[in-house]
């Protein structure tokens, strides 16, 4: 289904949803991308989605838009975390 | 991989594990829901990496583990009725029922097919019109709406020949039942980030507030783990208790209201038995009355034995956190990924599982 080297990153479980993004619309239907893997999604759940955008996949669902400046923020947030600890 | 690879940092992670051993003075024991944040915490090696002051408990949230033995055996008896093809995802095969599994129901000739999503089932129902076919929905809030979707997919294709045994299971309640019963005391949650997708952060307010736990919705990175226990500590030193994200890019407080409304136009709650901990009442999603025509309770009947746990299995004690894999006489020794006697040894979301795979030991996973 997914190359092995895809996988190998991500831990198996049922509640899993992996980030895919989003390379064409068809109705409720989108074409993404995995690494390099392309695979059909059912996008019924997040009607906002566009081309470009990245989507968290559970089970062949896309199950919501990935939030890009929420992304940053939290990555922002580590950053300042890590500088501030190394202070002390 | 973009959304993935930046939460793995080494460098950032060590940052925050510094960031709690300064703030961390108190014990805390912190219990993770999801078995998909077991596996992150122990492949990741999480633990090494917080103070010794914060305790790891696994928790329910594996929804092959929860899964009631006579419900395993249902499946199991349907798989074996003349025109009918099992349908479900891939841990279920493997699971010890009371007298058997489907693995073992597959091997003596019945058809049973794992499939990656719930719309492969009704794929599979649309090429085999002479056959009925059923799909063993387990799942908690983050599948139910794909079982709701596939339901109305048969539904609007007009198939008739597609059942879903729905065995879903609500989080909340069975958080609240964890609480209510008192036998393992937590000071903190590790709220599962992709429940949360689609209930939102809203569902737990309930339990800081009445039970004085914090909550903390955490997605399944090690960097997203740690924040998750960072914000955990903060509220627990600071005696302030209180819901938080620490999922933005994932989680909304007001979750996905799409999913949701197809999942309650599909599903009305009721009451769920839960392996180790029994039933709980609206803990489960029944199929409504209106698409009585896919639900495979009301099409087929079958008669089962009375079930039965395995001998000196103690996934029930695991589930609740009550106990750790380490606790259990069987682990390692009878009971191994090859040869599991129960889930939570099956699952790829079982406690037992990961404590195998990634080798805990005493000194560090010890009660």
């Amino acid at each position: 289904m997914y190359c092995s080297r895809i996988w190998a990153k991500i831990p198996q479980a049922m509640c899993l949803a992996i980030p895919v993004r989003i390379v064409s619309i068809d109705g409720d239907e989108a074409e993404t991308d995995i690494g390099g893997v392309r695979r059909r999604v059912s996008i019924a759940f997040t009607p906002e989605a566009r081309v470009g955008d990245y989507v968290l996949l559970h089970t062949g669902y896309a199950i919501t838009v990935v939030d890009e400046a929420e992304a940053e923020e939290t990555l922002k947030l580590l950053e300042e975390i890590a500088s501030l600890s190394e202070v002390h | 991989m973009k959304f993935i690879d930046e939460y793995q940092d080494n460098r950032l992670a060590r940052g925050l594990a510094r960031r709690i051993a300064q703030h961390s003075t108190k014990t805390v024991r912190l219990m993770e829901f999801c078995g998909g944040h077991t596996h992150a915490i122990l492949r990741y090696g999480i633990r090494q990496l917080v103070p010794r002051t914060v305790d790891l408990r696994s928790g329910p949230g594996c929804p092959v583990c929860v899964t009631a033995s006579a419900d395993l055996d249902k499946a199991i008896a349907l798989a074996k009725l003349p025109g009918v093809i099992i349908t479900t995802f891939g841990d279920m095969i493997r699971v010890p029922g009371s007298y058997s599994s489907l693995q073992k129901a597959k091997a003596e000739g019945a058809d049973i097919r794992v499939v990656y999503s719930t719309l492969d089932a009704v794929e599979i129902a649309k090429a085999n019109p002479g056959n009925s076919v059923i799909f063993i929905g387990i799942g908690f809030e983050t599948t139910a709406p794909t079982i709701a979707a596939s339901i109305l997919r048969a539904q609007q294709d007009k198939i008739d020949n597609f059942y879903v045994v729905s065995l879903n299971k609500l989080t909340p309640p069975v958080m609240k039942a964890l609480l209510d019963s008192g036998e393992v005391k937590l000071d903190g949650i590790v709220c599962p980030g992709h429940v949360s997708v689609i209930i939102g952060s809203h569902p737990y307010e309930f339990i800081p507030r009445d039970y004085g736990v914090a909550c903390v919705v955490s997605g399944f990175e090690p960097l997203d783990i740690l924040l998750c226990i960072d914000k955990l500590v903060e509220q627990i030193e600071r005696s302030e208790p209180k819901v938080e994200i620490a999922y933005p890019r994932g989680v909304k407080p007001e979750g996905n209201k799409k999913a949701r409304q197809l999942m309650e136009d599909v599903f009305e709650i009721g009451e769920a038995n839960w392996r180790g901990i029994g039933i709980v009442p609206e803990s489960g999603l029944k199929i409504r009355g209106k698409y009585e025509q896919f639900d495979a309770d009301k099409a087929f009947s079958v008669r089962l034995k009375p079930p039965k746990e395995p001998k000196g299995c103690r996934c029930g004690d695991v589930i609740r956190g009550a106990a750790t894999p380490l606790e259990c006489q069987l682990f390692k020794k009878v009971c191994t990924p090859e040869s599991p006697v129960g889930p939570c040894m099956v699952s790829s979301e079982g406690a037992c599982a990961a404590y195998y795979q990634y080798g805990a030991t005493e000194d560090l996973w010890g009660s």
